[in-house]
């Protein structure tokens, strides 16, 4: 698995400039992550948070940059290619099969592995025990906090090494939001890099490892959880004071 | 007691079960026509002339084979014959996804060019099918006609009505409930039957997840001629097989798989049931029917007939347009159509 590793980090993006067809969205971003720790990328509306982590796992074409993954560059692959080198992503919305029940969904998940996944779904029942309990109930059914956990669960299927998660408390209430930071903790304990796009931006911080401000495209400052939140200019300007 | 029994037997023979056989047959193409919507997210119009193809292809094959002088006994030889004509349908439904369908996939055509576009395959098929076969009225059916007579039943019953179950209608039921049982346990239980619901209800997510959408396509179009095959050769076999009827049969199936919630196939199981129930209900005559029950020696002066059976695809239209207005997800949250 880490033949090709040097030390580096586990997944990189450098001088990503991209847009969707038209004007360039991305001008230059570079975000990286390395095992086990929990990159938090935030930033104002339209700064390019999802678009960069789109161009990071292939859903957005990249004009100029090479993104890697183990020091390989995969710059070139399709998402699902990603999936297969060791990739998950959760998106922000329709990150459910609605009609299908909770156990199918976390089988969708593994659905490209041709091993057993029954001890990858014990353990993603295990972090999140309410989806044993309603694993025949159909995931459209649930509340919003626990639909977030199956399209985690779903994603965890593939045991990812860098798992990308677009806004997961969007729409769910602070005790939700609370709960779903926790698990993902659990979650970065258990090895692999975890990358998200926060709106909630102080709760997410808290939690991060390190985390990059973007705005218009570019990056804005970097560095630590703590240190982002103790710098008083990002304070001022994107975390509202 | 035994004038209720009659007015029972009575509605049985002439209601519940040309009803139940031809809801059976609805079911089939309905669930066709639902599964391709899902996975393709059009309304596939020329489901009916692929019915009719694939009707056409067993036909021909069943005349071969009875003048080889094969024969299944008190079963149809059809049933010998369905392989070839299914497997022609299977043929012509991936051709025509070759020649006309990948094309427009490929462009992220919207969902109506699709829809013009199978208009233009149904006459493709249409004129084909007139072409070998011709226009007219074709028979088909042989082996045993009855699995028992009126007169049978009477002798046994003692009572004055009759019930008749034809061999045809009990082959459509029996068939097309192996088949509604296997297509269930393939979409809930293996890998395959899982994604393609998947695509259907996430295309995005199920991309993300890896299923090969060009694998899925090609199962659903492998499903739905053969369902569709079987249908028409058990509304052949039932009925009679003429391509303007068989081409007449999409409104009917339409209106189920809409009324059941289109994407859903257990919805156009049901609406296929409902469709036909409501068909033949509304355009039988109760004369004899209100006689067994009403007062003695009393005959309504009409024949309580709501509809003239000539009418009875506006049976079919009205729960169309019913469910679209009302309900437009159908019975079973399908997609909006």
């Amino acid at each position: 698995m880490s033949g090709q590793d040097t030390g580096g980090p586990l997944l990189s993006g450098r001088g990503m400039i991209g847009g969707y067809g038209g004007a360039d969205i991305l001008h230059g971003v570079n975000i990286e992550a390395h095992a086990g720790e929990i990159v938090v990328i935030v930033g104002p509306n339209g700064a390019g948070k999802s678009t960069a982590m789109k161009a990071l796992f292939g859903m957005m074409p990249l004009r100029e940059g090479r993104v890697t993954l183990r020091g390989a560059d995969i710059t070139a692959l399709s998402p699902q290619d990603r999936v297969k080198a060791g990739m998950g992503f959760v998106p922000q919305t329709g990150n459910v099969f609605a009609s299908m029940s909770v156990e199918e969904n976390l089988e969708m998940g593994g659905f490209l592995r041709e091993d057993d996944v029954s001890e990858t779904m014990e353990m993603v029942f295990s972090l999140f025990p309410i989806l044993k309990e309603k694993r025949r109930q159909p995931a459209g059914e649930l509340s919003g906090g626990q639909r977030q956990q199956v399209a985690v669960g779903r994603a965890l299927m593939t045991r990812p090494e860098a798992l990308m998660l677009d806004e997961p408390t969007a729409g769910v209430s602070p005790i939700v939001m609370d709960e779903l930071f926790d698990k993902i903790l659990d979650i970065a304990a258990t090895g692999p890099a975890i990358l998200m796009v926060e709106q909630n931006a102080r709760q997410a911080l808290n939690i991060a490892d390190r985390g990059y401000v973007l705005a218009q495209g570019e990056n804005r400052y970097e560095g630590t959880g703590a240190d982002l939140m103790a710098d008083p200019e990002v304070r001022r300007s994107f975390l509202g004071g | 007691m035994t004038d209720i029994l009659n007015a029972l037997v009575l509605f049985m023979n002439f209601v519940g079960v040309p009803a139940l056989a031809y809801g059976s047959q609805l079911a089939l193409g309905a669930l066709g026509v639902t599964l391709i919507f899902g996975v393709l997210r059009f309304a596939f119009f020329a489901h009916g002339d692929l019915m009719a193809f694939g009707t056409m292809v067993t036909i021909l094959a069943t005349w071969g084979l009875q003048a080889m002088g094969v024969s299944l006994g008190v079963l149809p030889t059809a049933l010998l014959a369905l392989p070839f004509g299914a497997a022609a349908a299977v043929l012509a439904a991936l051709s025509a996804d070759k020649a006309v369908f990948a094309f427009y996939r490929k462009q992220r055509a919207k969902p109506v060019v699709f829809f013009i576009a199978s208009v233009g395959v149904m006459f493709v098929l249409n004129g084909l099918v007139r072409i070998i076969i011709g226009p007219d009225d074709q028979r088909f059916a042989d082996g045993g006609r009855f699995l028992f007579k009126v007169g049978e039943f009477r002798d046994w019953s003692g009572l004055s009505e009759g019930l008749a179950i034809r061999t045809t209608q009990a082959l459509t039921v029996v068939a097309a409930l192996i088949v509604m049982v296997a297509l269930f346990r393939f979409l809930e239980r293996t890998k395959m039957g899982k994604a393609m619901r998947a695509y259907s209800d996430n295309e995005d997510l199920a991309l993300l997840s890896g299923v090969d959408p060009a694998r899925v396509v090609r199962w659903t179009w492998v499903i739905a001629a053969v369902l569709a095959t079987l249908a028409g050769v058990l509304y052949g076999l039932d009925k009679s097989f003429k391509p303007f009827t068989y081409f007449q049969l999409l409104l009917p199936i339409f209106a189920a798989a809409i009324l059941g919630g289109i994407g859903s196939p257990k919805g156009a199981v049901v609406g296929a049931y409902i469709v036909a129930f409501s068909e033949v209900m509304v355009t039988y005559a109760y004369r004899k029917f209100a006689m067994y029950l009403g007062p003695q020696d009393w005959a309504p002066e009409g024949l309580l007939q709501l509809l003239s059976t000539e009418y009875k695809f506006s049976v079919s239209f009205l729960i169309l347009v019913a469910v679209l207005v009302t309900r437009p997800t159908g019975l079973f949250k399908g997609k909006v159509f």
